[in-house]
């Protein structure tokens, strides 16, 4: 400890943008410990399962990969602020359901994307203003959200799937059409990868988000719009489940109230794999991107395997508590080494 | 060395009985700062020994030993003649030592009766609580001790003294042999004090033993047979209180002279940079008016819950607060810390780590997060613009760290302050509220602080009002110095005319005859 202290005084001095870089990278070794994680899958899925690198599954993976990853930025963004969305996949159920009846009332489609989204947007402004204005905990908050939004879902439908025939084929591209190749839901994910990644890199608000995270009193003495920022982050959740639900109902040409469930729980889990601290504060965009491909290969090699839907959640569950597990054991050898 | 005649002393002292507690050459150690030394300490049985010293002397540490919360990195603890090894705090609890901190650590929902015997409840055959047990046994306890308590009365309801004595009733249910009292008269009134030590005086009469930690002299002297100082970790001297007095507690306590670790200061005060006047927060502050000028350092001292750190919230906007005036570098009041860090003015919390610091974050980012839009190039966060401003930073304010982009969580508590001194620089802060700038900070860190804010203040016109509770602090880096005592300005001092006694003094609301009058 002692000699750690001396070396570090002599270093001191001269410190170089080498080593400025050099420490980054270390930061970012926990997203490459995931990027080999992800190709040992992938290799062991080739290996066994001559179907694995068949371009149709493939892209079967990345359009699965796109759909729960769309969420998943969101809740980054919500879960870097030590907060949680629980609402995510009763926000998807009712912009499903309103925008199939608004495409069945032969609204231009341009105008229920436009609804769709703004829907979405306002039910994470709720769950921004329950927290913020009424200081509600967000768990609680959400909580509330998702029962009331499945409800709402349900109401609305009166129960019934909401089919829009006459416009179903106008609308497939979003959720069905290939760009260069790829699924346009694969487009629209690496977009919204991109924006967030940028958002929280090179913006005051991404450099809010991880502040007020870490530390939210410090952040409001440091001069940060604590609740602003909270506010926000629930309302791109809410966004981004309104972007989703409009995928899902162009891909299935039906809107259902018991779309998006259990959705919060497939994003809460990439995220967490993917290296996001569910304290808050620490958490990469690349990793909820890798999370959300190792969740998507694991789900299709276990299909490939013919392993049951009830036993993939078993496994699912499992590797949910051993990534928490994994954050917790890094951060106590942390503090050990601290004070050690 | 002075610890080992301290020893011999006490082993004379106390002859033939068996010492409760014997610690050889205790030491413990913290990232960046020796917490305790070679510390040698005993008690024998009956005896009430003082402990006194500054903040930061170490006090807290030896009481963390003493309950198991903390392990000695070095030299060994002997309990009632047996040594102890890695402690938990029940093993401790076990062997008969207990310890009552200033703020009780009873359950407030619980009686009184249900926190003495708390996870050791008598129970009936059939494994339920026996509560017609628990009341008797209670009532049995505080009858022996002689305290007037309803064991049903529930502890939150009750007094501080009453709380108190219900933790002492509990650990001598549990058959303690050495109470450690941690500074209760913070918490007390002169009523409840009396009782406290007249509980102390029959207690000691039947064989309990006690430390007794302050840094009341007054009070030391009234209660306690012997006294040890510790300073900077170490034991630096002690003995009888017949055969001491308050000059050479005082000595001992404050050790080094005071110049050897303040800067010198150019007293160069220009024009007002913050004046404040008629500010109000319930009972927390009454109609207290401030002032401070460019290049000036005010000092604000007084006891804890004294309004001290309210007073600096709320210049800073981060409590609410009303105030008859308020003027802030020739603007108007800033209604929250945004405003407060956009107008100029920035607060340093008491707190780092709660409250100052992003422990997940590296250097650089703790560093920029007050002035974002410095960083920012054609509209984005440029890196390396950031890293640059952190490295200048870094550099002006030799804080060590191997680069900007190293944890902040992996610096010492004085490389953490000049962090957030070098955030509120970053911002362009012109007017810096600093609460306890150098609590946690070792020594030689210490100094490097004051010297950092003597620099800004002479040489940048920076304008400082610091809340300190070490009294050489204030004295030694103040333009200025004002007494606080419940919530209003109890004096005012210019540099020269203050001394720690006179400070102490106003602070506590007493005349000089009083004071002296305990010393002697």
């Amino acid at each position: 400890m002692i000699d750690e202290k001396l070396e570090r005084r002599q270093l001191a001095p001269n410190l170089t943008a080498f080593g400025i870089t050099q420490l980054r990278r270390l930061g970012a070794m926990r997203a490459s410990g995931l990027i080999w994680v992800l190709v040992i899958m992938c290799a062991v899925a080739a290996f066994v399962s001559d179907a694995f690198l068949n371009p149709f599954n493939l892209i079967n993976v990345l359009r699965q990969v796109a759909l729960f990853g769309i969420v998943s930025v969101g809740m980054t963004f919500v879960i870097l602020t030590a907060g949680i969305d629980l609402s995510i996949g009763s926000i998807v159920a009712v912009v499903a359901v309103t925008a199939a009846m608004l495409l069945d009332a032969s609204l231009p489609i341009p105008l229920v994307i436009v609804a769709g989204l703004a829907i979405g947007s306002v039910m994470g402004a709720v769950n921004g203003a329950g927290i913020t204005l009424g200081g509600i905990p967000p768990f609680i908050m959400t909580l509330g959200t998702m029962v009331m939004g499945r409800g709402l879902a349900m109401t609305i439908s009166d129960g019934h799937p909401i089919h829009f025939r006459a416009v179903a084929d106008q609308f497939a591209w979003l959720g069905q059409g290939h760009l260069l190749g790829l699924p346009v839901p694969v487009w629209v994910f690496v977009i919204v990868a991109a924006l967030a990644a940028g958002l929280l890199r090179f913006t005051a608000f991404g450099r809010n988000i991880y502040a007020v995270g870490s530390n939210p009193e410090a952040a409001r003495l440091a001069g940060i719009d604590v609740k602003r920022t909270i506010f926000l982050v629930y309302l791109i959740s809410g966004f981004l489940s309104g972007l989703t639900a409009l995928i899902f109902i162009s891909r299935l040409t039906v809107g259902e109230p018991v779309a998006g469930t259990g959705l919060e729980l497939e994003a809460i889990a990439i995220t967490v794999i993917g290296g996001t601290s569910l304290f808050g504060g620490e958490g990469r965009i690349s990793g909820t991107i890798l999370g959300a491909a190792i969740v998507a290969v694991l789900a299709n090699i276990l299909n490939l395997f013919g392993v049951s839907p009830f036993t993939q959640q078993i496994v699912k569950g499992a590797i949910i508590v051993a990534a928490v597990l994994f954050e917790i054991i890094r951060r106590r050898k942390n503090s050990v080494s601290k004070h050690g | 060395m002075s610890g080992r005649e301290h020893r011999e002393g006490g082993d004379q002292a106390h002859g033939a009985a068996a010492p409760i507690l014997v610690m050889r050459g205790v030491g413990k150690s913290f990232p960046g700062v020796v917490a305790l030394e070679n510390v040698d300490l005993d008690v024998a049985p009956g005896e009430v020994l003082g402990l006194i010293g500054e903040n930061g002397a170490g006090k807290s540490t030896l009481i963390k030993i003493l309950s198991g919360a903390h392990h000695a990195d070095q030299g060994e603890v002997v309990v009632a003649g047996e040594k102890v090894d890695r402690p938990t705090p029940l093993d401790m609890i076990e062997r008969g030592i207990a310890v009552i901190y200033q703020e009780t650590m009873l359950a407030p929902h619980l009686s009184v009766a249900e926190n003495m015997w708390l996870g050791r409840l008598p129970k009936t055959r059939t494994g339920l609580i026996d509560w017609p047990e628990t009341r008797r046994r209670s009532l049995d306890v505080l009858a022996r001790l002689g305290f007037n308590l309803d064991p049903k009365a529930i502890t939150g309801t009750l007094s501080v003294a009453q709380r108190q004595m219900t933790e002492i009733a509990g650990a001598l249910s549990r058959k303690a042999r050495l109470v450690v009292l941690d500074e209760p008269s913070a918490v007390l009134g002169a009523a409840e004090l009396d009782k406290l030590f007249e509980i102390i005086r029959r207690l000691s009469g039947v064989g309990v033993s006690f430390i007794y930690i302050s840094h009341r002299l007054r009070e030391v002297f009234e209660i306690c047979s012997r006294v040890t100082v510790l300073r900077d970790g170490r034991v630096v001297g002690g003995g009888k209180t017949t055969e001491l007095d308050h000059q050479d507690l005082v000595g001992l306590m404050v050790g080094r002279k005071i110049e050897d670790i303040y800067p010198a200061r150019q007293r160069r005060p220009g024009a007002v940079a913050l004046e404040a006047k008629g500010l109000s927060r319930g009972a927390a502050l009454r109609d207290v008016g401030i002032a401070v000028r460019t290049g000036e350092i005010l000092g604000i001292c007084g006891l804890a819950g004294a309004g001290r750190s309210e007073l600096l919230r709320a210049l800073a906007g981060a409590d609410r607060a009303e105030a008859a005036s308020f003027t802030l570098l020739g603007g108007k009041r800033p209604s929250n810390p945004r405003q407060a860090i956009a107008r100029g003015l920035c607060l340093l919390p008491e707190d780092r780590k709660s409250e100052g610091c992003f422990l997940p974050q590296d250097v650089a980012f703790n560093i920029s997060i007050a002035g974002l839009s410095r960083i920012r190039r054609k509209g984005l966060l440029d890196r390396r613009v950031e890293d640059a401003a952190a490295m200048a930073l870094i550099e002006r304010l030799r804080i060590r760290t191997r680069s900007p982009a190293e944890k902040i969580s992996q610096l010492s508590g004085g490389n953490q302050q000049k962090c957030l001194i070098a955030r509120s620089l970053h911002a362009k802060c012109r007017v810096l509220l600093i609460d306890e700038p150098t609590r946690g900070v070792d020594v030689g860190a210490k100094r490097e602080i004051y010297q950092l804010m003597a620099k800004l203040a002479d040489e940048e016109g920076v304008a400082i009002i610091m809340v300190s509770s070490e009294l050489p602090e204030i004295l030694g880096l103040s333009d200025r110095i004002l007494v606080m005592r419940e919530g209003r300005v109890a004096a005012n001092f210019d540099r020269g005319q203050a001394s720690e006694e006179i400070l102490m003094r106003a602070a506590l609301g007493l005349d000089q005859r009083h004071v002296e009058g305990a010393a002697a």
